[in-house]
């Protein structure tokens, strides 16, 4: 850019997206207005809730996969019963029932919600977009292999792909092999390796 | 909790299309699976959707599918399968006998 602070390529605006409120946006303003009128709850109360909620990330999931990893008898309490696990560490999964899925040697895990975008918001936040599009919901029961293909995970022929349709009450997490090449680390070393997409089971944590 | 079903009992989902908030997957209605484990009871989403109570609760499973009978033509491993979680209302006993098993 010149000193003038002029520059030559077209920019072409993108146009707002302010049409008006769908039917559900207008029925959230409406209940949130009334609660608020009527003392239920406060505007800051709800503004509260909603950064708590976008505050949410990976890193408690990747804190119990650290842990499984390192204390065979904790995996197998976690693989047992999930949220009883995770309340030993202090995560708070709420009315989540959780269910840990254990990627094997030959055995790769994969999880979805066909019917809308149920996720184990608790452990990793708030899903992806493409989590909740129609596109992976649809494909990656029928095609699991073409789809992890997509994001890069080869599956090998002879390996088993299980996917995992949270339909009901359940909520799922994969718990991934530990990479090789890391003994001796840190649970805190661990957690690093630890993504969201490796909980969701589309990528395999990567080696060191 | 008194359940219909153990792991391993074979068991074929219901096929039928009522209206409604349905928490059973078209891909899955009509076929026939195994039992992976007794999720415990939960309250009938099917009512909950109305504002009713969902009571009495209903025993809730995990189905294990085979992909190769949910999909012909399936492209991937023999072994390959989806769990899909399904209230015992949606399950009928397939019997003993294995169906285009694998």
């Amino acid at each position: 850019m010149s000193d003038t602070g002029q520059h030559s390529h077209d920019h072409t605006p993108r146009p707002d997206q302010d049409g008006p409120p769908s039917y559900y946006q207008a029925m959230e303003t409406a209940v949130r207005e009334l609660l608020i009128e009527r003392g239920v709850v406060t505007a800051e109360e709800v503004r509260a809730a909603v950064e708590a909620m976008d505050a949410r990330g990976p890193a408690q999931g990747a804190r119990v996969v650290a842990r499984a990893w390192s204390d065979p008898a904790f995996k197998a309490r976690l693989l047992k019963d999930g949220s009883a696990a995770c309340a030993e560490l202090g995560i708070d999964m709420g009315p989540t029932h959780l269910v840990v899925v254990e990627n094997g040697e030959k055995l790769h895990n994969v999880i979805v919600c066909t019917l809308c975008s149920c996720y184990p918001r608790f452990l990793i936040g708030l899903p992806p977009d493409w989590y909740k599009a129609r596109a992976y919901r649809s494909r990656v029961v029928r095609e699991p292999r073409a789809v992890l293909g997509e994001f890069g995970t080869e599956i090998p022929d002879d390996w088993e792909v299980r996917v995992h349709d949270s339909t009901a009450d359940m909520r799922y997490m994969v718990l991934p092999r530990r990479p090789e090449g890391t003994e001796g680390w840190s649970e805190a070393q661990l957690a690093g390796l630890v993504t969201r997409d490796c909980m969701i089971g589309v990528t395999l944590p990567k080696a060191p | 909790m008194t359940t219909r079903f153990a792991p391993g009992d074979r068991v074929r989902v219901r096929w039928a299309h009522p209206p409604g908030h349905i928490r059973t997957p078209y891909y899955v209605r009509g076929k026939t699976g195994v039992i992976e484990r007794v999720c415990g009871s939960f309250r009938n989403p099917e009512e909950l959707a109305y504002a009713r109570d969902g009571q009495p609760a209903r025993p809730l499973y995990r189905v294990h599918f085979d992909q190769r009978t949910l999909w012909p033509g399936y492209q991937g491993r023999a072994k390959d399968g989806v769990e899909v979680e399904i209230f015992e209302h949606w399950l009928e006993p397939a019997g003993a006998a294995k169906e285009g098993g694998t």
